[in-house]
């Protein structure tokens, strides 16, 4: 059965491409002369206007979340198992909008763009993004589409932070910020797995210094390694344990074995890795990780994300994973917490899930339901 | 609506702020809402429960009273609801500390303990008491503290709490004069109305 057939998908999708040239002052002080901002979107606009939820990518997301681009099309987009029709964020009643971010390596402006002043790809000259700087480019694509508000904006992981930005910079324009397996800030431990990855690239001869576009070559190696860190700290202890246990891809540990056995496992995050160095850029790649590392949704409000929520004017739905230890459940009550404090409407669950920080890819039956309910209220504009 | 929720809405004032500790399916939230503007919010450790409450467009927040309520600032709400929940946590005295703590004024209601069928199940039948409304054996009960009308207001006075109003609700909807007389025979449910 061919994929868009399927009654609760959205179906066939097209990206668009919306061309932006009023220039984007950068939180690092640079400006971006002019970019591209690849986006999709799933269901109708309403004619109040009042029915769009942006969808913030994570890490090394973009922007097809969901349905499909061909017929043949295997695998929908990373999101699909919570926007469709019938589904959490349900088509036949919102807008949906998901773009790649700025700095991204699937349609938008990024380090693998040509720089219009050089003629040459922008590789590590590109300039430093912060969340910040796409939430303002995110807004520039919510003019460019009529929407003065969002009904919600919504984010797991990466993009939950995205999300809580919105509801700081843009109090005004959003009305319910949905904060899926996300923090405040990293933790030192978080950090530190990003500065793994960093390293694993940049080690690698062929990333050339971040030049490897001009020089014809691909950091793979690298970029497959730090894909495979990455990979480690997004799956719990108990889901490594379930998928693959101790079991053997090849050979054996009986005795008399000269030759080195192979465990699934190894073999599983040799596939992720080389899948994803071939289709995702390595600047990128390094450019996302520091936009993770540098976000710290109180820095500019005195360390207190007390006082820095009470700009928000939106309630707010938090959901976290037991088994998340990337962005732990504990990492969702300082959000809360400091939501109370603020006197703003909030709503959290903690969702028992084996899969770990990719539980909230995952169709869980209660975070479903937890989610599918909030999108009620969303929906009722309440 | 049950109906130690419909005798105390009456204290809650319109538009103010309600903490709601074991919120259930948010039915009563939801009435405080729709007909007094409360700005309310739950908190529920139910799965079911919360999926309710959150359909019912209301703020929700999983969390184990028992595990502490540190998370919420002094005097952050107007008023803290406790309702037939006093009976089943681990440390009663702590959690109504902490309500007072979070609240300017509370709501308490709980079944009462010293009610003539409790006494006559026990006294006579040597068994501890189960009702319609306490339906539970001894083993596989959640009400883990039971305590009557006079052990609470024992508790208000040693605390230096101050009981604003009590009510208490029978097993009719009928108010009699037993009830006022000998509230710790013929109360079913207690309702305290207490502050600071």
């Amino acid at each position: 059965m061919s994929a868009p057939t399927q009654s609760r998908s959205v179906g066939i999708v097209v990206p668009q491409v919306a061309h932006f040239d009023e220039p984007l002052d950068l939180t690092c002080g640079r400006q971006l002369p002019s970019y591209d901002l690849v986006y999709e979107t799933y269901g109708e606009l309403n004619a109040q206007r009042s029915n769009a939820v942006l969808i913030c990518h994570a890490l090394s997301g973009n922007h097809h979340a969901a349905g499909y681009h061909s017929a043949d099309d295997k695998k929908p987009g990373w999101w699909d198992e919570c926007i469709g029709p019938g589904k959490p964020i349900d088509t036949t009643r919102f807008f949906v909008v998901c773009l790649n971010n700025l700095g991204g390596c699937h349609g938008s402006t990024g380090p693998s763009s040509i720089n219009p002043a050089t003629g040459k790809p922008w590789g590590p000259s590109f300039p430093s993004i912060r969340t910040r700087d796409w939430v303002l480019s995110q807004a520039r694509l919510a003019d460019y589409l009529g929407i003065d508000c969002w009904a919600a904006v919504v984010g797991g992981s990466l993009g939950g932070m995205q999300a809580m930005r919105w509801s700081l910079e843009f109090p005004q324009r959003i009305r319910h910020c949905i904060v899926i397996a996300a923090a405040l800030k990293l933790s030192a431990q978080n950090l530190a797995f990003n500065e793994v990855a960093r390293q694993a690239i940049e080690s690698d001869p062929d990333y050339a210094s971040g030049h490897y576009q001009e020089q014809n070559t691909v950091p793979a190696r690298g970029l497959a390694l730090a894909r495979m860190i990455g990979h480690i700290t997004y799956l719990s202890d108990d889901a490594m344990a379930n998928k693959f246990g101790r079991d053997l891809r090849s050979g054996s540990l009986g005795r008399g074995e000269t030759a080195n056995a192979e465990f699934q496992v190894q073999s599983y995050l040799r596939y992720q890795g080389s899948q994803f160095s071939g289709h995702f850029d390595a600047n990128t790649y390094i450019l996302m990780t520091r936009a993770l590392d540098y976000f710290d949704l109180a820095l500019e409000y005195d360390n207190d994300p007390v006082a820095a929520f009470r700009h928000a004017r939106c309630s707010f739905l938090v959901i976290s994973f037991s088994t998340d230890w990337r962005f732990a459940p504990e990492r969702s009550q300082e959000i809360v917490n400091a939501l109370l404090a603020a006197e703003r409407p909030v709503t959290y669950a903690e969702i028992e899930a084996n899969e770990g920080h990719d539980a909230f890819l995952m169709p869980i039956p209660r975070y479903l339901d937890v989610f599918s309910a909030y999108m009620l209220r969303v929906g009722e504009n309440r | 609506m049950r109906l130690d929720l419909s005798h105390i809405q009456r204290w809650i004032k319109p538009g103010s702020r309600v903490l709601d500790l074991g919120c259930g399916d948010g039915v009563f939230l939801e009435f405080l809402r729709d007909q007094r503007q409360v700005i309310g919010t739950g908190l529920e450790i139910d799965q079911d429960y919360i999926t309710a409450a959150i359909a019912r467009g209301l703020n929700v927040v999983e969390q184990n009273m028992d595990e502490g309520l540190g998370n919420f600032p002094d005097q952050s709400f107007d008023t803290v609801v406790l309702a037939l929940a006093l009976q089943a946590v681990h440390y009663p005295d702590r959690v109504l500390e902490e309500m007072l703590r979070i609240g300017r004024e509370c709501i308490v209601t709980f079944p009462n303990f010293g009610h003539w069928r409790c006494r006559l199940m026990l006294g006579i039948r040597g068994r501890m008491p189960v009702s319609g409304f306490m339906p539970y054996t001894w083993y596989n009960t959640p009400n883990i503290h039971f305590c009557t009308v006079k052990d609470f207001e024992n508790l208000c006075r040693d605390k230096g709490i101050r009981i604003l109003a009590r009510d208490v609700v029978g097993s009719t909807k009928r108010q009699t004069l037993l009830f006022d007389k000998w509230p710790n025979l013929f109360a079913t449910t207690a309702i305290y109305h207490i502050t600071r």
